[in-house]
């Protein structure tokens, strides 16, 4: 199994440069205002969610620092600490060196940098040691020249992280052999990125390439000298290696050779000694020296614009739809021939611009299950981690959005929510928790769930926490619903951890999943079984999804039914209803079909002759129902527009889509419908 | 879509004492609308029913990719459609953030209004229910209602 953060790089960088950005707004206000405790809040919020987004993403010192930073912050927050200049500057040095982390993971795709310094400082402050802080930070703040040795030998240059190590260690036992390879492709080579395809290619076929120096990315687009290095899993011996290597023209074999686990691990912790060196010098002299172009350049663009370009193209289409029909009434052979292209290229577009806005969910959920695995392993639980529906899409701006709550969620399912296994096993649960992440689609929205199996949510402790909290007096304490009281864990300012844990359990989590999730103008749910466990439930309005919908005819009518709730489609005569207790129904391989008329459901004019008609079989909850309707027209992708304020409410409407003809059609929602 | 009325024809300059409003027909009276309301005025084209909805309501139609809410002030009102089939119309609205549009027997045109031609008043007779009128406007030998349009809906 090999896990691959890289995609999620861009998001990343994008999303921790805005906290940054918001950090340094706020710290500006606070040092011109130190009672201003929005501008604290906000500071705090944003180095939680960075610490987080950091831990997610494995870059531990960045997600160290952040930990230190919220330490303090937290205090200045509680009041315990003042806010004073010395505070104030320490912060501004933290978030100096984040940025500095940050620029390092564009730059590199890994970030490490010795941040002791800073956490000392951090440390002293929450003692309240302001002098030792003040002294240690002005040793800091004269740079002293770092002497750098520029070791380009290629033991040093690979760095290999935890992963790769367990990787390696697991190849090691599995009796895979690992292999160090070098490569010299020929000076005249003009297209270098297609030999290193076929090295590796070649080299794959039984094995796998763990590291390549330069990156992959880098020798995919050809940006290397001559020369590159690839540590590889094989169980191929090298003969066999070098023999298909030199089946390859325009390239030489250096070397293969034969490595131990043992000593790529002792050279990579040298490797990053020698990083940090090189990056402290970096940071030192030669701050605005260009950036590699790793990372992948994308553009954020007002989700308006975005609205507006969609609304321009409908019109384009439909104004085409008119277009064709002159042409085909008039019969202009050369008019024909530039619609048919207007139709092509009008097609395309709209199906990019709608494309632009949706993005399957499965690009925030992919990050999880890392995270939760060292969060696991942290906590000493054993979870079983579950993804279902990871292909639901969502507009981009929820997709950009919805990556901390559901963090702040499955921290809390893993760290509160379930037992440690020994508890589990004495209440007789199987001593492997499990934890569900599900979304789904369902009428107007979607459902994002986080389910764990766990203890429940112990509302005493909830009350008795909230007591002490201040957040309400005992006597209203009494008489609180269960409801009530779980409601009380999205107070703002609130926990029931008993203790700190680098994880979870500061409070500021569920307050801010619902600021979020509200600011997406959703809703969140909490079901909580005591000892069976707890299901947040996240409630996302589709305002703009594209759903695949099946479109049927009723006389002059078309309808849109979400494929979602559709089992199968029929055709059935006249001869085949029966009527049982005055309602129509069918057999349907054996069971029977109660049978609905669309026709009638919606009161459209006309009457029907025809003996032949089409039975469209939904689901409502559990139960199957015919719709009977004239014609199938087809399946299509459709995107779901409101109806406005004065027509919402309606049963059995789910909202309506403009038709690629210029027709307004309205989606039936099957569970109001009936 | 086709035959939109020039509402830019007069030079726009405005004054306080003046309002600019598009005269439409309906039934056997004329009524008028603040122009600055109007975003739109179409031919009855592609009108979608929409099922299970007040009577009033004569469907939906697509307007740059917005789904407009038609509605039919005849049958709300009760009043008799008069005039040619062509030359009904509907005018599109935008009244904060909501838009709507309304079937009218024949858009007139386009007028300046002096504001102490208009007299505000709910008294004066007409098909529509006094209470959706903001006020009567005098102009050479006319009547027009200006309607208040947020009560209408």
């Amino acid at each position: 199994m090999k896990m691959d953060m890289s995609q999620y790089l861009d998001v990343f960088l994008e999303e921790s440069k805005e906290h940054l950005e918001s950090l340094n707004q706020r710290l500006l206000d606070l040092e011109k205002d130190s009672s201003n405790i929005n501008a604290l809040n906000e500071i705090f919020r944003a180095a939680h969610t960075l610490k987080g987004m950091s831990s997610t993403m494995g870059f531990d010192d960045l997600a160290d620092l952040t930990h230190h930073m919220e330490n303090v912050l937290s205090d200045l927050k509680e009041g315990i600490l003042p806010v004073n200049s010395t505070v104030i500057d320490t912060i501004f040095q933290c978030f100096d060196r984040l940025q500095m982390i940050i620029d390092q993971i564009e730059a590199n795709g890994s970030g490490t940098m010795d941040n002791r310094d800073l956490i000392n400082i951090l440390e002293n402050i929450k003692t309240g040691n302001f002098e030792a802080a003040a002294t240690i930070e002005q040793e800091i703040s004269t740079p002293t020249s770092v002497s750098i040795e520029e070791n380009s030998s290629y033991q040093d240059s690979f760095a290999f992280n935890d992963y790769d190590i367990t990787v390696l260690k697991e190849a090691a036992s599995r009796n895979f052999t690992i292999y160090n390879i070098k490569i010299a492709v020929d000076q005249g080579c003009l297209m270098k990125a297609v030999r290193v395809f076929m090295v590796f290619k070649a080299l794959e076929e039984d094995g796998e390439i763990i590291k390549s120096l330069p990156p992959a990315q880098d020798l995919d687009e050809g940006k290397f000298d001559s020369n590159f290095e690839i540590i590889l899993i094989s169980k191929a011996t090298i003969i066999d290696l070098e023999k298909r290597l030199t089946n390859i023209s325009e390239i030489t074999v250096l070397y293969i050779q034969e490595i131990s686990v043992d000593s790529l691990i002792s050279q990579s912790n040298s490797a990053i000694m020698n990083i940090e060196n090189k990056i402290s010098k970096h940071s030192l002299d030669t701050m605005d020296s260009p950036r590699s172009h790793k990372v992948k350049q994308t553009v954020r663009v007002d989700i308006e614009r975005l609205d507006n370009l969609m609304n321009l193209v409908g019109e384009l289409v439909m104004h085409k739809g008119r277009l064709e029909q002159i042409g085909f009434s008039y019969k202009i052979g050369e008019l024909n021939e530039t619609i048919e292209q207007i139709d092509r290229i009008s097609t395309d577009l709209q199906s990019v611009v709608m494309k632009v806005r949706m993005v399957p969910i499965e690009q925030v959920f992919n990050r999880f299950p890392r995270m939760v695995r060292d969060l696991a392993r942290d906590l000493n639980k054993e979870v079983d981690f579950l993804i279902e529906g990871k292909e639901t899409e969502l507009d981009r701006t929820v997709i950009d959005e919805i990556g901390d709550p559901l963090v702040h969620l499955l921290r809390n399912a893993i760290d509160h929510g379930l037992e440690s296994s020994q508890e589990r096993l004495k209440k007789g649960k199987v001593s492997k928790g499990t934890v569900l992440l599900r979304a789904r689609h369902e009428g107007n929205n979607v459902y994002i769930e986080v389910e764990d199996d766990g203890g429940g949510i112990d509302t005493n402790r909830v009350i008795a926490k909230a007591v002490e909290k201040g957040i309400l007096t005992s006597r209203d304490a009494e008489q609180l619903s269960r409801e009530e009281a779980i409601e009380l864990l999205f107070n703002s300012g609130f926990s029931t951890a008993q203790n700190i844990t680098d994880i979870s359990g500061r409070g500021v989590g569920l307050d801010v999943v619902k600021n979020k999730i509200e600011s997406l103008s959703g809703e969140i749910f909490v079901d909580s079984k005591p000892g069976q466990g707890t299901r947040f439930r996240i409630k996302l309005p589709l305002t703009l999804a594209i759903i695949q919908a099946l479109m049927v005819s009723v006389q002059d009518e078309i309808y849109a039914i979400p494929l979602s709730s559709v089992d199968e489609t029929t055709m059935i005569t006249t001869t085949d209803i029966k009527m049982v207790q005055n309602q129509e129904v069918i057999m349907l391989r054996g069971s029977v079909l109660p049978l609905y008329r669309l026709s009638d459901l919606l009161s459209v004019p006309g009457l029907s002759e025809a003996d032949d008609m089409y039975v469209v079989v939904v689901r409502k909850a559990e139960r199957q129902i015919g719709l009977v309707v004239d014609g199938l027209i087809g399946q299509q992708e459709i995107v779901i527009k409101s109806l406005g304020r004065l027509l919402s409410g309606i049963p059995g409407l789910a909202g309506a889509i403009v038709a690629g003809d210029g027709h307004v059609r309205l989606i039936l929602d099957i569970v109001t419908l009936f | 879509m086709e035959e939109t009325v020039n509402l830019y024809l007069q030079d726009s300059y405005s004054q306080d004492n003046e309002i600019q409003v598009v005269a439409f027909k309906l039934g056997k009276e004329e009524y008028a609308v603040d122009i600055l309301n109007v975003q739109d005025i179409n031919r009855l084209l592609n009108i979608t029913r929409v099922p299970r909805s007040e009577n009033y309501i004569e469907g939906v139609v697509n307007l740059r990719g917005n789904i407009i809410p038609i509605i039919n002030l005849h049958k709300k009102f009760n009043l008799q459609s008069e005039g040619n089939e062509n030359d009904k119309r509907v005018i599109v609205f935008q009244l904060d953030d909501l838009k709507v549009g309304i079937i009218v027997d024949q858009v007139s045109e386009v007028l300046r209004l002096e504001k102490e031609d208009i007299e505000e008043t709910g008294k004066v007779y007409s098909s529509i229910n006094a209470e959706h009128i903001k006020g009567i406007a005098k102009v050479n030998n006319r009547l027009l209602i200006l309607l208040d349009l947020l009560k209408i809906l």
